[in-house]
């Protein structure tokens, strides 16, 4: 082996050809003009969401749409290209599938294993069934310790349990240390993606915010000036804070350790610097082994952001000399939904956001037009398993072109879940009055093959008219902004019968 | 107790009865032959970090000379002398003010261009964290392949706390623009320092 030599090693560093680590874009993207920031859905009760307005509303700000689809496609050939320097990158994904499926058919099994390591390592382990009782156990474990002020990594699953809104009106003040999580929460937004929740905005967008809230200049739209002002803000923020709270991205239950993945370091600020240390983890997080974590740790940034890791890949396994750590497993419909014959391989979901940066709809329309914790793909499946009223018009908003599912580092079959959940909503009465009309018609045809070929041999053919109704209603939210392609001259079928059957002899 | 029991009895009750054996993960490799330490350098510049030139002197020395350029500086090597004292008392907050840390890290990753930073490493885990700048020493002979290799390190199960560090603090929240030192430090600089046990 060359270079066991510390003074020939520590020669001539190798220089990057591109940065391809943490989230930073391939390509230089830079916003061009000024422009509001359209918001989001609005939540009305348990109204159904109106996720097609609320992305006409982001369609209508060119710019905000631009940069959105733009940034995310370049995540999405990041990732690509990390899957094609891996030979053994389907191995990867049929194994992660494979522990998944093995972990959530024996979830009770590993949870206890789980909790038995964890306790045995000095970490105190509570049970939450709902968001209520989550916040309940958290809130009076910083009661018990006197906490003011608690400092926060990004989680899902706070955001899930409305974790932020809650301590406000219990009198603790939380501080997102995650930049973009920031931005969301000055902003008083939701996070508008699992990996990026800032996504959505530009960098005057943020600019506002922080002048509005941060105090900073608001004509100096700079990224490397608010980064760093956001930076200086929120530090003495994090030094006195008395307690920190983190999610996990896997639980090992072998060894009762919870791993944590960030780029900025920010969880392991929250984790380690105050005296009380709390992490919030939903049950299907758990792994088997040790030897399972690397695949998953291969997987996700790879999928995420197409670097090869996280800049910090955290593992907590018992409380740091001096301090305290407590971990909230929490249910909130997990279990419910393992028991979804359709849908329970969805807790296989590492959150990776994947399926969100190459969806079209999602690209199009922004992570808030669906009104929901969890946007894009992956939300379309778990939102009605939370509320199917409120979120039932949500598996309408997909293309079904599988893209999603190609992606998906533990081969959820995500585009099938969704035409999964428009059959239940079908049979429940789910169903708005105008999807209904477009099923039943789209469906007579469909199942129709005979008057199918009819319809779309007709000179005015399907491809230009039913899908044009089915497409570019307001329902479809795909459909804004796109065109279908030129239908072909002939059909399928009309070539096949001008060429092959008649070759075989036999009428089509 | 009871919404421990309640979550295990619904998970009991509604887990698909369905065979999904635990699958054998392999080892994945690298060619014998391959180049460990040129890997890691490869990975570790991909993920913004910096590996000073030493030219002929000795890396000890570069970095005592760049300590020096520094108000408040930090060590856990033994070899390296900085200015600000460190026990296993010392408040983690209180680190907040240091310069420039310097770690020996237990082992490093070819493949992700990662250093383990455990909390024996750290001492005070926030001095991966608070320092504005940190540096690490990494023996050559300490690095493994791959990931799958890495997680058959020891300290896996022995440690309550350890990092893979992949190059500094980074952040592109807004629009994609990478910047270095969101909340943890602004820079990583790596240099190969065999260790006496190594
Ligand atoms: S469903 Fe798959 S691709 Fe989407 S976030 Fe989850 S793991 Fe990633």
């Amino acid at each position: 082996m060359s270079g066991a030599q510390g003074s020939d090693l520590n020669r001539n560093p190798p220089h990057p050809g591109r940065l391809d680590h943490a989230e930073g874009a391939s390509i230089p993207l830079h916003s061009r003009v000024r422009e509001a920031q359209p918001r989001g859905a609005v939540i009305n009760g348990d109204q159904p969401i109106d996720q097609a307005g609320a992305a006409e509303r982001f369609i209508a700000a060119p710019e905000h749409e631009r940069m959105h689809d733009a940034r995310l496609w370049d995540l999405r050939q990041k990732r690509d290209r990390q899957m094609h320097g891996i030979a053994e990158w389907e191995d990867l994904r049929r194994l992660a599938s494979e522990i998944k499926e093995h972990a959530l058919t024996h979830l009770d099994h590993y949870l206890e294993q789980f909790e038995t390591n964890a306790r045995a390592n000095g970490i105190h382990v509570h049970w939450a069934q709902d968001a209520d009782e989550h916040n309940a156990i958290i809130l009076s474990l910083l009661r018990d310790h006197g906490v003011k002020r608690l400092i926060k990594s990004k989680s899902m699953l706070t955001e899930e349990c409305g974790f932020r809104d809650f301590m406000a009106e219990s009198g603790v003040e939380v501080v997102e240390t995650d930049l973009g999580e920031r931005i969301q929460q000055l902003d008083d937004e939701a996070p508008s993606h699992v990996v990026v929740p800032a996504v959505h905005k530009l960098r005057s967008d943020v600019a506002e915010v922080f002048a509005r809230t941060l105090g900073t200049d608001p004509d100096d739209d700079d990224v490397h000036y608010l980064t760093e002002q956001q930076r200086e803000k929120t530090r003495p923020l994090i030094l006195d804070a008395q307690a920190g709270l983190t999610g996990a991205n896997f639980v090992v239950a072998e060894t009762g350790t919870f791993v944590v993945c960030t780029n900025e370091g920010n969880a392991d600020l929250s984790a380690n610097t105050p005296p009380l240390q709390i992490a919030s983890i939903g049950i299907e997080k758990v792994i088997p082994r040790l030897e399972d974590l690397p695949v998953f740790v291969r997987l996700l940034s790879r999928s995420a952001l197409g670097s090869p890791i996280t800049q910090y890949t955290s593992h907590f396994r018992g409380p740091r000399r001096g301090g305290e750590l407590h971990v909230v497993l929490v249910d909130n419909g997990r279990s419910e939904r393992l028991g979804m014959e359709q849908f329970w391989t969805s807790l296989k979901c590492i959150r990776c956001g994947a399926c969100m940066n190459t969806c079209p709809v999602f690209r199009r329309s922004g992570g808030l037009s669906y009104g929901a914790t969890y946007a894009g793909p992956i939300g379309l499946i778990i939102d009605p398993t939370f509320n199917r009223h409120r979120y039932s018009s949500l598996p309408f908003s997909s293309t079904l072109n599988g893209s999603c599912t190609n992606v998906c580092p533990v081969r959820i079959n995500i585009h099938e879940q969704i035409a999964g959940w428009r059959r239940v909503l079908a049979e429940t009465h789910e169903l708005p009055l105008m999807k209904k009309v477009i099923m039943r018609e789209a469906g007579h045809l469909l199942s129709h093959p005979a008057l199918y070929r009819t319809a779309i041999a007709t000179a005015d053919s399907a491809l230009k008219h039913l899908p044009r109704f089915m497409v570019y209603n307001r329902l479809n939210t795909w459909g804004h902004g796109r065109e279908v392609p030129a239908p072909p001259r002939e059909t399928f079928h009309q070539w096949y019968a001008a060429n092959r059957a008649t070759k075989k002899g036999k009428p089509a | 107790m009871s919404s421990r029991e309640d979550i295990l009895a619904r998970v009991r009750a509604h887990k698909p009865a369905l065979a999904r054996p635990l699958p054998q993960v392999p080892f994945f490799d690298p060619p014998p032959g391959t180049d460990l330490p040129a890997t890691f350098r490869e990975s570790f510049v991909r993920m913004g970090g910096t590996l000073p030139d030493c030219g002929q002197d000795d890396p000890l020395d570069v970095v005592r000379r760049i300590m020096s350029t520094a108000p408040v500086t930090c060590s856990r090597v033994p070899e390296i002398r900085g200015n600000r004292s460190l026990s296993d008392d010392t408040p983690p907050a209180s680190l907040a003010d240091i310069d420039i840390g310097v770690v020996r890290a237990s082992f490093g990753v070819a493949e992700t261009g990662s250093v383990c930073l455990t909390e024996e490493d750290l001492l005070v885990n926030t001095l991966g964290y608070l320092p504005q700048h940190l540096i690490v020493l990494l023996d050559p002979a300490r690095i493994v392949s791959n990931l799958h290799r890495a997680y058959q390190r020891p300290e896996w199960r022995s440690m309550h706390y350890a990092v893979l560090q992949s190059g500094p603090s980074a952040t592109a929240d807004i629009e994609g623009v990478l910047v270095h030192g969101a909340q943890g430090v602004r820079s990583l600089r790596l240099f190969f320092v065999p260790g006496h046990d190594g």
